[in-house]
């Protein structure tokens, strides 16, 4: 071992533990002020998300059989909803393998919440609001689509461009050898707007991002319009993606065959298949209408704190946990 | 053929891209919330010293490069080589003068040279940071000017032209920082 694992001391200063600590105090603050139902679901669950952007971490339990660690509270939370719990909040831990980056721990920190009746406008408000009260700074914001994003900053339409012409529109921005990749379309879109456009986003402004293409619809819905846009959107902060929201699906069809199209891909790519959560699928008829949000919480203090990797606002990163 | 996957990369390792080694300077996951990732590195090709960015997706595999670097004393040239000895095992090897680059107007016998081997071949040799040589040539500068000010070159026994200053007279030996190209101090014999 050599001295770097062999050290006990945490890698944050207590000073950022010590900011973490105000941080949660004030969210706390905030939902009890709004009338935000604090609640807690499990960690481990029979069931795990099949999107492809994601894996799962796996454990078992005796008696019992293999368990996923959540990658989000999402399923559960929503269950709550649709068994009547009204707007609800949770600050937990989450988990997604592979992760790891100055933005990206395997194992960090999310607050979900949800607002039953309220539009995605009206929770970007609120998203702002309590991102303001947070940093203690009175930051203008914007609402800009992500056609726009593509149309004034790389001069192409994400919604009509085929996979060639982003590859190409990649190789032009100087991503060497860009071809090599062999994206998707989406893939391709991922790539353009990790590497060119994000790491311009939100400069001391909170800029949310929304109407996705429907390919990038996730859990959200659907709005058809011309064309039709994912009825999500995402927070950016100094260039880093701070929360992600969804006027929610509550489709149970629709949601099942999504379900069954990103299971279909992971079987196509030799991935593993973990099993649908179908006690998810069956409250969600029972759900009402509903936006949530989820904001990466080790990143918002990391704005806080004007850091850049997130280990120094963790106790003990994965190589000293 | 060992490989690397992209969640194994971190700075120092050693990779082969299109037929060259290339050592990972800097290494950055970046992945939209929902959506592909990718592993943006920072590389430099160990043959040219060029410094380029390459973008990989995150989960792909890399063939590693069997680059390592070796401690070697310096024997002598002969004219188109230069040889070098493992202080351990006595086993020789040559460099060519594309491998040697900088490190030929430094280096003397017995220097102990970092040695970087790509398939067993010298791909890069460098220099003690600080090495001592003999001024061979220099002005006769002003006697009792110690206070520097003015500097002049001198030619040291390597062949290597450094900036001296005034004072630094024929026959002296001084020490030169290698990566800088700079002189530092006399040196008295011992």
């Amino acid at each position: 071992m050599s001295d770097a694992e062999l050290d006990w001391r945490p890698r944050a200063d207590l000073s950022a533990l010590r900011a973490r600590a105000v941080l949660y105090g004030q969210i706390r603050q905030f939902f009890a002020r709004a009338g935000v139902l604090e609640v807690e679901t499990p960690i481990l669950s029979r069931a795990a998300t099949p999107d492809p952007a994601i894996e799962s971490l796996r454990t078992s339990v005796q008696g019992f059989g293999t368990c996923w660690l959540h990658s989000s509270p999402e399923f559960a939370m929503k269950r709550l909803l649709a068994a009547g719990s009204g707007p609800i909040y949770q600050i937990c831990k989450v988990f997604r393998d592979g992760e790891r980056g100055s933005l990206h721990h395997p194992e960090f920190s999310l607050l979900e919440w949800y607002r039953p009746g309220w539009s995605l406008e009206t929770l970007m408000e609120e998203v702002a609001d309590l991102v303001r009260v947070v940093l203690g700074r009175s930051l203008p914001q914007e609402i800009r689509t992500y056609r726009e994003l593509f149309q004034k900053g790389l001069g192409l339409d994400p919604f009509e461009v085929s996979a060639e012409d982003l590859a190409a529109c990649a190789h032009r921005q100087g991503i060497l050898d860009a071809e090599r990749l062999e994206l998707d379309r989406d893939g391709w879109l991922d790539l353009l707007l990790s590497h060119c456009i994000a790491p311009d986003l939100g400069r001391d402004c909170l800029t949310f991002v929304r109407d996705y293409p429907p390919s990038q619809a996730a859990l959200a819905r659907i709005r058809p319009s011309t064309p039709p846009v994912a009825e999500r959107f995402e927070l950016y902060f100094q260039g880093k993606e701070l929360a992600n929201g969804f006027w929610e699906l509550t489709d149970a069809e629709e949601q099942r065959r999504r379900f069954q199209a990103e299971l279909e891909e992971r079987r196509a790519a030799g991935r593993t298949t973990p099993p649908l959560d179908e006690a998810f699928l069956a409250a969600l008829p029972a759900m009402p209408e509903a936006s949530g949000v989820a904001l990466g919480l080790d990143r918002l203090l990391l704005c806080k704190l004007g850091c850049s990797h997130l280990d120094a606002v963790l106790a003990f990163p994965l190589s000293r946990a | 053929m060992a490989h690397y996957n992209t969640n194994e990369f971190r700075s120092g390792l050693k990779i082969l891209l299109d037929g060259d080694p290339y050592v990972i300077l800097e290494n950055e996951f970046v992945k939209p919330g929902k959506g592909q990732a990718f592993n943006r590195v920072k590389v430099r090709n160990l043959r040219t010293g060029r410094v380029i960015e390459k973008t990989f997706k995150s989960g792909e595999s890399v063939e590693a490069a069997d680059v390592h670097e070796t401690q070697m004393q310096y024997l002598y040239n002969d004219g188109e080589l230069w040889y070098f000895m493992d202080p351990e095992t006595y086993e020789q090897l040559s460099a060519d003068e594309t491998a040697m680059r900088e490190a030929a107007k430094w280096i003397k016998e017995e220097d102990l040279c970092e040695v970087t081997l790509y398939n067993g071949v010298p791909l890069s040799v460098t220099a003690p940071n600080f090495v001592v040589l003999e001024v061979v040539e220099t002005d006769p500068g002003l006697k009792g000017d110690t206070s520097g000010g003015g500097s002049k070159p001198a030619t040291l026994e390597t062949g290597a032209v450094v900036r001296v200053p005034l004072f630094v007279q024929t026959g002296e030996r001084i020490k030169v920082d290698t990566r800088s190209g700079e002189y530092v101090s006399r040196v008295k014999d011992a």
